[in-house]
Formats: structure tokens, C-alpha cells, sequence
């Protein structure tokens, strides 16, 4: 946990020299071999990749479809501003727990999406969200489990291409009301099991401020939620961190294993230091 | 090929305009890049003073040299406007030299009705003639946020030689509600809406000819696509109708149409996805399969279809889900 944290604020700090490197190596990639073909394989998103991975994970061993992780996503992007993406822990592969997952789309500016941190005993096996995507992509999602261990699931995703762009659709709406929440409760599928579904929406803007505006050359400030926490009676269920990838109006929907019949409590930050809190009563399951 | 027919065209507009072009030095690029448009720009009177170029029914692509949008012409006695620059430079030129053809007053404004490609990749070919390009206040905005991106998108699909010269030119006046354009003898009226196809579309209505040009905020036998908001482009609906026109040139389809009759078919559409995405989500049914099935019944109404409901429905879904 405190190793966690420490990894994630490491991250943090050089992230700009991260995105600026990203940014120069795609402008190279695409400068050396032509855009049609850089867009349009697996081959570009890996070499990313490869770059990429050390710098999240130092040297450290990543364990490809080994079954404790997986992820979906559609094979080409409707509206590339937001994309679904599901992601699956399978806990009999995993007996120690999954601490955390992160979410990586390689060819995004900022490619670490997310780090979503899951709570001990909040069985969590199934978290959907949505995210931009700027360009033919593997989403990959990489587990760690309680024991450190790393694995991996990714899929490719085309980019949805045209006009449709991973920006805001109605800017003035998306501020006028930021900040304002949801929470839907749905009741277990199985009877047979104590697990049930949250669905949380967030209204915010969510820009990543990575877009370089056309006309000054200058990149459009960041302003989307960069820490997020789910509880149940201040008992942890999911909490994300990073998220500059994540579509506007931040929605998440997992499944959980509730803990008495406490509250379930929200609290976001955002990268102007806004927080934003809210919390509703569980509600019956039947059980 | 299409590249091919290009630098074929190129070569023979070249060659036909060298004469006057040794007199008339800044007319060489403008005839050759006219002539260079392999497709037959056909510009056709739908009413007295007004023009109309109409797009295909497809997406952009090299072959059909962004010509995919409607674009819209008024002459008035002092000066001419234009409704769109096209998906491309060249396209954009085909249409300069059809005017060219039609009047000898200069072209003072293009308006820009929205943010997308289609609609704006001409607009260095009319700063090219100095015309002062007006659009919805948001416009600039949108521009900044998606300018880069769609130069980037657009680049694989329509090929390097076509977005070779296609940049990014913000109106420099602005509408922020409406604004009246006087182009002697005739006075366009240019009305800014709340978000709808895109949060930065803007109609023309010339009221001597009682002529709309509705931009996408009205399609006709393609698609509609969703880019701003399905609830405003529901809600604002009654006030497009109660505009005083006989007639439309939709962003996308049949030049001229009927008016208000043309709305009849977007309305059924948005309705019923509004409707079937509503069900989807009060039966808690996940984005990834409302999408799948949301307005398929409405498949066999378009063209286009299968390359933009799943968006549309996608889009819908998430600002339906905040009800």
C-alpha cells in the first residue's frame, strides 16, 4: 500500500517528461514510416510499448494472459471520445487478491489512463469504464497482485477515425455542471452470491489538456479528476489514480461484495485541487 | 489513381492557364487547383441569387476529394457569401471557380456552420481571396480543442496529397446570437444555436429568397450524426421548424428540400433512439450492449448507417444516462 502509493507519486512527478517523450517518439513514428502505417498496426502501438513499460514498471516480470486479467474492449472505437472498456479479474487465478490494475492505452499522449487500486476483501472482480482513445491502440490492462506479481491482458482497438474526435461534446454543459454525482445500485444477478453492481458518474470535463491548440501552439491546461475513492463505511472498495484518459463525466461500474449495510461514500479530487464528495445509504439487496 | 488524376489535372490546368497566368499571376493556382478537381462541381441554382454545390452520400475519402458536404452560395449586388468551404482545398477551389462563373462581385464571407472537417477543410482557400470567415462563438474553441486531431485523423483518411495545404482558420467574426450579413440587396440572417449536431452550429437564412441554409443541423437520407447533444438537438427542434423558409439546403443530402417537411425523418430518427437507449439504460443494461441494438430499427431509413448509429447511440447513451 505504502509501496503503492510512493510508485504512483514517482510516476506523477516526471509525468510531464513522460507525455513530452511519448509525444516526440509518436511525431518521430509517424514522421519516419508515414501516418497510414503507423496508424493502422499492432506493430507501432508495441514498440510503445516496449519504450514505455519501463517506466511504469522498471524491470520487473509481466505475466502475459495469465488468466488473472482481462480486458474488452470494442474492435473499433465508435466515438473515440468514449470508448467502453471492461476489465475482469478472475480471483481463482488470483487467491491472494489483485491490489491494483492499471490501465494503459499505448498511443494516447498520456498512455497510462489510469491506476485503479482495489480494496482488500471488496471482491471486485469486474470494473467498466470509458476512455479516449486518439488512435489505432492496444488497451492494456496490467494486475498486481497482493504478492507483486504483474500480469497482463490488452486488446486492440481502431481508432474510430473522421470526425469524431476524443473531445468534449458540450463544453459549457460539461462545466456548468461539474462536480455533480450519481450512484446506481443494482441487485445481485445471482442469487447465490453476495455480490452486487455500483454504477458511479461523475460530471466533469475530464480534458486531458494534451491537445495542442491548432491556432497558438500552446497545449489546453489539464483539467480532469485525478484521484478517486470508493468506500463503503470507510472501508475501501476501489480508488483510482491518474485517470487523464478517462472520457468526460467519469463513470465507473463494478461489482462488490458489501461489508454490513454502511454507506457507500465518494470522494474525487481534480487537477484544479476541486474535491468533490458525496455518499448514499446501500440499498437493499434482499439478501 | 485518384492521386494520379490529380497530378494529371494539375498538369493540363497548368498548361491551359499559362497564358493568362503570365498576366494574372495569382489566378495560376486557383484555375489549376480548380481544374485538378476530378469530379464534375456542379454548382445549381435552387432560387434567385442562391446556389447550392451538393455533397455525396459517403465518407470523406481520397477519391471523392472531401466532397461529401453541402455548400451553399448568395449573391448579393455588392459582394457574395458562401455557406461552407468543403472538405478540401481543392474542392474548395472547384467552388471559388464556379462562382468565379456566376458573378463578378467579390467573396466577402464564408461562413462556417460548424467544426467539422467536411464543412471546413477549404478555409485557407477563402483567406486565400481575403473573405473574412464568420462563425458561432464556440467555433473557435472547438477549433482549438479538435483542430490538431482532425488534421491527424484526416491525414490517413483521405491520403497526404489532399490535406497537403488544409489548415485550421478560426472565424475572426463571431455570432454569439444572431447577426445580420448585408451583401447589398439582400440581407443574410445568421442565427447561433445551443448545442445540437455540435455546440457551435450555426444557420443562414436568406429572407428575400426565404432560403435556409441549415448546415448539419439538418440531414437528409444520410444519417444524422451526434456531436454536441441529442437532447438540444430534440428540444430546439420546434424553434428550427418555426423558421419562415420554403425551402432547405440540409448540411447533408437533396438540394433544395421542402421546409419544414425536411425534418420529419431526423426527428423519427433521433425519437426513436432516444427512446430505445432510455429503455436500455432504465433496464440496466451496459453502454457496450445498448449501443448494439439502439435505433435499428431505423437501419433501412439511411444511408450511412452501419458507420454512424453505433456512435450516435453511443453518444446518446451517455448524456441520456444523466436524466
Amino acid at each position: 500500500m505504502q509501496n503503492h502509493a510512493y510508485r504512483s507519486r514517482q510516476l506523477g512527478l516526471p509525468l510531464a517528461t513522460v507525455f513530452a517523450a511519448i509525444l516526440v517518439a509518436v511525431g518521430a513514428l509517424i514522421g519516419a514510416s508515414g501516418a497510414a502505417n503507423a496508424q493502422q498496426t499492432t506493430a507501432s502501438s508495441d514498440r510503445i510499448w516496449q519504450d514505455l513499460k519501463g517506466d511504469v514498471f522498471g524491470d520487473r516480470a509481466i505475466l502475459v494472459d495469465s488468466g488473472v486479467v482481462r480486458i474488452e474492449a470494442p474492435k473499433r472505437a465508435q466515438d473515440a471520445a468514449i470508448v467502453p472498456v471492461d476489465i475482469y479479474i478472475d480471483p481463482a487465478k488470483a487467491p491472494a487478491g489483485i491490489k491494483s490494475v492499471t490501465l494503459i492505452i499505448d498511443v494516447n499522449p498520456a498512455p497510462v489512463a489510469a491506476t485503479f487500486e482495489i480494496g482488500k476483501d471488496a471482491g471486485v472482480t469486474h470494473l467498466s469504464t470509458r476512455v479516449r482513445v486518439d488512435d489505432y491502440s492496444y488497451l492494456r490492462a496490467i494486475a498486481e497482485t497482493q504478492g507483486g506479481e504483474l500480469h497482463m491482458a490488452q486488446t486492440f482497438v481502431k481508432a474510430s477515425g473522421g470526425c469524431s474526435a476524443p473531445a468534449l461534446k458540450n463544453q459549457d454543459e460539461a462545466m456548468a455542471t461539474m462536480g455533480q454525482m450519481k450512484l446506481r445500485q443494482f441487485p445481485p444477478q445471482e442469487t447465490m452470491t453476495k455480490a452486487q453492481e455500483l454504477q458511479l458518474m461523475i460530471r466533469h470535463p475530464n480534458n486531458s489538456g494534451l491537445q495542442r491548440n491548432p491556432l497558438t501552439q500552446y497545449f489546453i491546461p489539464a483539467h480532469f479528476v485525478q484521484k478517486l475513492s470508493i468506500s463503503q463505511a470507510d472501508r475501501l472498495i476501489l480508488s483510482m489514480e491518474g485517470g487523464i484518459s478517462i472520457s468526460e463525466d467519469p463513470n465507473f461500474r463494478f461489482d462488490f461484495t458489501a461489508h454490513g449495510t454502511g454507506q457507500i461514500q465518494v470522494e474525487a479530487i481534480d487537477t484544479d485541487g476541486k474535491v468533490f464528495r458525496n455518499q448514499w445509504p446501500l440499498e437493499a439487496t434482499g439478501l | 489513381m485518384p492521386i494520379d488524376r490529380i497530378r494529371r489535372k494539375l498538369v493540363n490546368g497548368f498548361a491551359c492557364t499559362a497564358v493568362s497566368a503570365a498576366m494574372l499571376p495569382c489566378c495560376l493556382g486557383r484555375s489549376a487547383l480548380a481544374a485538378a478537381y476530378g469530379l464534375e462541381f456542379k454548382l445549381r441554382k435552387v432560387a434567385d441569387g442562391v446556389f447550392a454545390f451538393q455533397g455525396v452520400d459517403e465518407l470523406m475519402s481520397a477519391a471523392n476529394q472531401g466532397a461529401i458536404s453541402n455548400l451553399g452560395v448568395v449573391v448579393g449586388t455588392d459582394a457574395v457569401a458562401v455557406i461552407d468551404s468543403g472538405g478540401s482545398l481543392i474542392e474548395a477551389n472547384a467552388l471559388i471557380a464556379a462562382i468565379g462563373k456566376i458573378s463578378a462581385s467579390p467573396v466577402r464571407y464564408l461562413i462556417n456552420t460548424h467544426m467539422h472537417p467536411d464543412h471546413v477543410f477549404g478555409n485557407a482557400a477563402f483567406r486565400q481571396i481575403s473573405a473574412t470567415i464568420v462563425g458561432h462563438h464556440n467555433l473557435p474553441r472547438a477549433f482549438e480543442a479538435r483542430g490538431a486531431f482532425y488534421l491527424q485523423s484526416f491525414r490517413e483518411q483521405i491520403g497526404d496529397a489532399l490535406i497537403k495545404g488544409i489548415e485550421i482558420i478560426p472565424p475572426t467574426i463571431l455570432v454569439d446570437d444572431r447577426l445580420q450579413l448585408d451583401l447589398g440587396g439582400r440581407v443574410l440572417e445568421l442565427q447561433a444555436w445551443k448545442a445540437a449536431h455540435t455546440d457551435n452550429d450555426l444557420t443562414v437564412f436568406d429572407s428575400a429568397t426565404r432560403t435556409l441554409f441549415a448546415g448539419d443541423l439538418v440531414f437528409i437520407g444520410s444519417v444524422p450524426t451526434l456531436d454536441g447533444s441529442l437532447l438540444g438537438w430534440l428540444r430546439q427542434m420546434d424553434a428550427l421548424a418555426a423558421i419562415g423558409a420554403v425551402r432547405v439546403v440540409p448540411g447533408h443530402g437533396p438540394v433544395p428540400a421542402d421546409w419544414p417537411a425536411a425534418l420529419t425523418a431526423q426527428r423519427r430518427y433521433f425519437e426513436i433512439l432516444a427512446r430505445d437507449i432510455r429503455k436500455a439504460i432504465a433496464d440496466g443494461m451496459p453502454l457496450r450492449d445498448a449501443v448494439k441494438t439502439a435505433g435499428a430499427s431505423e437501419r433501412g431509413n439511411w444511408h450511412l448507417f452501419d458507420d454512424y448509429n453505433e456512435r450516435n447511440a453511443t453518444a446518446a447513451f451517455a448524456e441520456l444516462e444523466w436524466e
